[in-house]
């Protein structure tokens, strides 16, 4: 089945993944912006990685027939030290008018401090007044509950966002609820170990439906697999879920999501 | 509340389905806790708050309620609502709560 992994770090993943997700059957994807395994040492690093985004990858996605989207932001776990992130803040509005930037992401928190708080209000600000989709990332494992319910604290606020403008990624069972409740989509991350696997991904589908909803794998330098929405698909399948609901999750919801943004070109199915 | 989508099998066939691999699963995490009966310092019968954790965690996994897994999520969340002060050199995450787990790791220079 052709479908779109609407969340993966392609920079951290060689070639030979971009000819295994074709042959899996990825025909576009989505890159959020996200942090290097290190701490970039300034703001012009930023600038190199945003360019990276938006002007290499794509060349690289295109030679598999994939297209390539991204999203640009300074992430959470750089978000401590304020004044390098007022610097790459500066830069965003010009990154989000590349040709595939689909709007601000993945923005959120990490450890839930004051700074990246301060930051992630300021990039909610500058999708607002941009008329931005929004990305987010919820923090990991025991810091997720808290840190979900305080952005959608900031999210609920915000009285010129749009909720079904923005994704809430990495949810699990806890703030899948949060989430869907309050008119936002929730993205399920397939993760081997931290977020999500496969059978759980099917099991929160079947408590909380299909709409709103998508999966994605989040393949990035860590032990992560960017063949996992397809391996979704084999779970509900081997689950007796039928094919219009497959697609709806990994092709159908994706599309209409993505579709908010007029650079976003839905695939010919 | 979204619209939930009941599971197109029956009990016996999801038991079928899964009852192996959580059966290893089962023997996996029993195993896990008698590997810590042999640590080498096991004598001092040494306490850690992910291991106490999941030991609270437990207690959901049989509870007749449905929602165990939001519940065990919970027994391993941080329970406070504020914003922490300052997460310089924080990065990652250890899977359970400690409010000490929190404290700043100031790099040397900065």
């Amino acid at each position: 089945m052709r479908y779109i992994d609407p969340h993966i770090h392609m920079v951290s993943r060689t070639t030979d993944d971009y000819q295994r997700m074709a042959l899996a059957g990825v025909v576009a994807l989505t890159e959020p912006a996200f942090w290097a395994g290190f701490d970039r040492a300034s703001a012009q690093g930023f600038y190199d990685y945003f360019r990276q985004l938006t002007v290499a990858e794509p060349k690289r996605a295109r030679m598999f027939g994939i297209e390539h989207y991204s999203w640009v932001c300074i992430n959470p776990k750089e978000a401590e030290d304020l004044v390098l992130a007022k610097e790459v803040l500066s830069m965003l509005p010009d990154f989000v008018r590349a040709d595939g930037c689909l709007g601000i992401g993945e923005i959120g928190l990490n450890k839930n401090s004051r700074n990246e708080l301060k930051v992630f209000e300021e990039h909610v600000q500058l999708a607002a007044d941009l008329n931005q989709l929004i990305i987010i990332h919820t923090p990991h494992l025991e810091d997720k509950h808290k840190g979900t319910r305080l952005i959608l604290d900031v999210l609920k606020s915000h009285s010129a966002l749009e909720p079904s403008r923005v994704i809430v990624d990495h949810i699990e069972e806890h703030t899948a609820p949060l989430v869907l409740d309050h008119g936002f989509w929730a993205g399920m991350t397939l993760y081997p170990e931290t977020k999500c696997t496969a059978a759980r991904a099917v099991d929160i589908i079947e408590t909380y439906g299909h709409e709103r909803v998508w999966m994605n794998s989040a393949g990035d330098w860590g032990v992560s697999d960017p063949l996992a929405v397809a391996r979704a698909q084999v779970e509900m399948r081997r689950r007796g879920h039928p094919e219009a609901l497959i697609r709806k999750l990994v092709w159908d919801n994706p599309i209409q999501f993505l579709s908010q943004s007029p650079k976003f070109r839905a695939p010919a199915a | 509340m979204a619209q939930s989508v009941r599971s197109p099998m029956s009990h016996r066939q999801l038991t079928d389905l899964y009852y192996l691999e959580m059966r290893a699963k089962l023997l996996d995490i029993s195993a896990f806790l008698d590997r810590l009966d042999r640590a080498q310092d096991a004598d001092r019968r040494p306490t850690d708050f992910r291991v106490d954790g999941m030991r609270r965690a437990f207690q959901e996994l049989l509870s007749p309620e449905p929602g165990r897994t939001a519940r065990v999520h919970l027994c391993l969340s941080d329970p406070t609502a504020e914003p922490i002060s300052d997460a310089s050199g924080l990065k990652g995450a250890v899977g359970a709560y400690s409010p000490d787990s929190y404290r700043p790791i100031k790099e040397a220079g900065k």
